[in-house]
């Protein structure tokens, strides 16, 4: 079980416990190698990528924001999700609509109705400080924040993903054991997660089930879908490779794609920064930073 | 043990900088737009390098059956939207069916020329279903009928320090000294699907969509399918026009390789 993570050398003496149960562990306390460089690095890279790809993407969003379901989509066809205004500039009222209808008012939050002049009015769905650039209209230094990043972005992953296969990482720290796939054992995690406690001693040496799922769904599902759907979108990288429009139903619905992947991986980012506090900001800091991370004491 | 470490140390310390200048460089845009646009052309032309790595076996774009076409193409630019300055002098030549209209075609070419609309119909055309895309984010499928560019280029000869094909459209931003203009390397414009089109969807194309005569260049999204062509020229380096960027929406900070 302790070989879930690295242990330091004077760590090795250490006698093995089962690690099945939650703050039982005579580990608890000491530092242990939990995240090697190529986790690191990729992390960090993956951060500052995020970040610039997030925010100039929606910038582009901000040019047409709406989004549609299969291959065709423009301002005469319906839209699965608009960010859409009464273009009136003295007295604008704004909202998010589901299929055409109204689901959200979001005046004063989104889509600002802005006259742009010759441009006519226009209403601009993220704020200045959503987006990258931080002015509203700035599509063309969007684009290229978005699509100087992208290729940073896809190569560390990439990478990442080569590495954790190939390491064989991802199989030891992201497969969920057979221990904890048992109902006691979810529920427990479910029981644990909802109360906000985290793990102690040698349970924590390694990911719960909850995590070891969203990791997973991260790296294999979310990330990777911002890479194929972004090239679907793309008219050079869709005569390379065809079968992109095939798999992803048409344009509109890789780029409504693209817009829902990276709402859940925004939602996942919150819960993990959500989850550094409540698991020791420094601990987690450290050991992201570092790689070594101090197996938290079982609570008195 | 030890040589590993260095190793480890050396790749981290990389990957700090690395991080630290990507993030540096998002706080430098926030402070002045004019110090991140080195950057922004490196991405345009490291987009480009690898856009082509991938297209090195010269693919065509897909194409579309007439039923998948678009009920109502959108329009974006050119004579009819707000933005564009009215031109009498188009409308005269519009109404009279572009009786009138030539095309030039000249710089690095051998035999210079110019061709009315009826020339060009007699060219060898090629008809093609293809999608647009937007570079807002939009999409529509449109039928395009025209000369393929690259038998053009033949015609008229390229000479060999000819390496990017110009093209100036007629049509001109409200406020601005110039008329629209693109231009795309020599790869795109051999490309069997970049024509020089004067029909739309089975008709004369509209005024609205380009007429008389506008790009399809299906490789790359909207804004390098310029409209209302007057005159292309081959020339030898970007910075023959402009600010050297190749275009007008380029010369704005657009990417001039537009494949996404």
């Amino acid at each position: 079980m302790n070989e879930k993570f690295q242990h330091s050398a004077e760590t090795l003496s250490l006698p093995e416990t089962d690690g099945g149960d939650t703050g039982r562990a005579p580990s608890a306390g000491i530092t242990i190698y939990r995240h090697p460089w190529p986790v690191r690095l990729f992390h960090w890279v993956n951060v500052c990528c995020f970040i610039i790809l997030l925010m100039s993407g929606l910038q582009i969003f901000n040019a047409y924001p709406r989004l549609h379901v299969g291959q065709i989509g423009y301002y005469d066809t319906p839209a699965v999700f608009e960010i859409a205004s009464n273009r009136d500039v003295a007295n604008p009222r704004s909202w998010i609509a589901i299929d055409g209808r109204e689901v959200l008012d979001t005046t004063g939050i989104l889509g600002e109705v802005r006259d742009e002049g010759i441009f006519g009015i226009q209403t601009i769905a993220f704020p200045p400080w959503a987006i990258l650039p931080q002015k509203a209209m700035d599509l063309h230094d969007g684009r290229g924040w978005h699509f100087l990043t992208l290729y940073f972005f896809a190569a560390n992953l990439f990478a990442y993903l080569i590495y954790g296969i190939a390491s064989g990482r991802f199989r030891r720290t992201l497969v969920p054991d057979r221990d904890q796939l048992r109902a006691s054992s979810i529920a427990r995690d479910l029981w644990m997660h909802l109360r906000l406690k985290h793990a102690t001693g040698a349970e924590a040496e390694r990911y719960n089930l909850l995590q070891k799922t969203s990791y997973i769904l991260v790296l294999f599902l979310l990330l990777p879908s911002m890479v194929l759907t972004g090239m679907t979108m793309s008219p050079s990288f869709v005569a390379a490779f065809p079968w992109l429009i095939d798999m992803f139903a048409g344009r509109q619905t890789a780029r409504l794609i693209h817009f829902i992947s990276a709402s859940l991986l925004v939602g996942f980012v919150v819960i993990h920064i959500f989850q550094l506090f409540v698991a020791g900001f420094l601990n987690e800091m450290r050991s992201i930073l570092t790689g070594w991370f101090r197996v938290p004491e079982k609570r008195k | 043990m030890t040589k590993l470490l260095h190793r480890r140390q050396i790749l981290l310390g990389a990957g700090g900088l690395a991080a630290t200048t990507v993030a540096g460089l998002g706080v430098r845009q926030l402070a002045s737009p004019e110090g991140a646009e080195p950057w922004l052309r490196f991405g345009d032309t490291l987009g480009r390098k690898v856009q082509r790595a991938f297209l090195a076996h010269r693919p065509l774009a897909p194409e579309y059956r007439l039923d998948q076409m678009s009920a109502k193409f959108p329009t974006n630019g050119g004579f009819g939207a707000s933005y564009i300055e009215p031109d009498p002098a188009f409308d005269k030549m519009a109404s009279n069916g572009f009786l009138d209209y030539r095309l030039q075609v000249e710089g690095l070419v051998k035999r210079p020329a110019s061709f009315s609309l009826r020339e060009l119909r007699s060219m060898p055309q090629r008809t093609q279903i293809t999608m647009h895309c937007c570079d807002m984010g939009w999409s529509a499928i449109g039928q395009w009928t025209g000369v393929p560019l690259g038998w053009l280029l033949q015609h008229v000869g390229l000479m060999d320090n000819a390496r990017y094909i110009f093209f100036f459209a007629m049509d001109r931003y409200i406020g601005f000294p110039v008329n629209y203009h693109t231009s795309i390397d020599l790869l795109d414009a051999f490309h069997p699907q970049t024509i020089l089109a004067y029909g739309m969807n089975g008709d004369v194309l509209p005024r609205e969509y380009g007429a008389p005569l506008r790009l399809r260049t299906e490789l790359q999204v909207g804004y390098k399918n310029a409209k209302h062509l007057a005159r292309i020229v081959a020339v030898d380096s970007l910075s023959r026009f402009g600010k050297g960027h190749g275009g007008f929406a380029e010369d704005f900070g657009y990417q001039w390789y537009a494949g996404m």
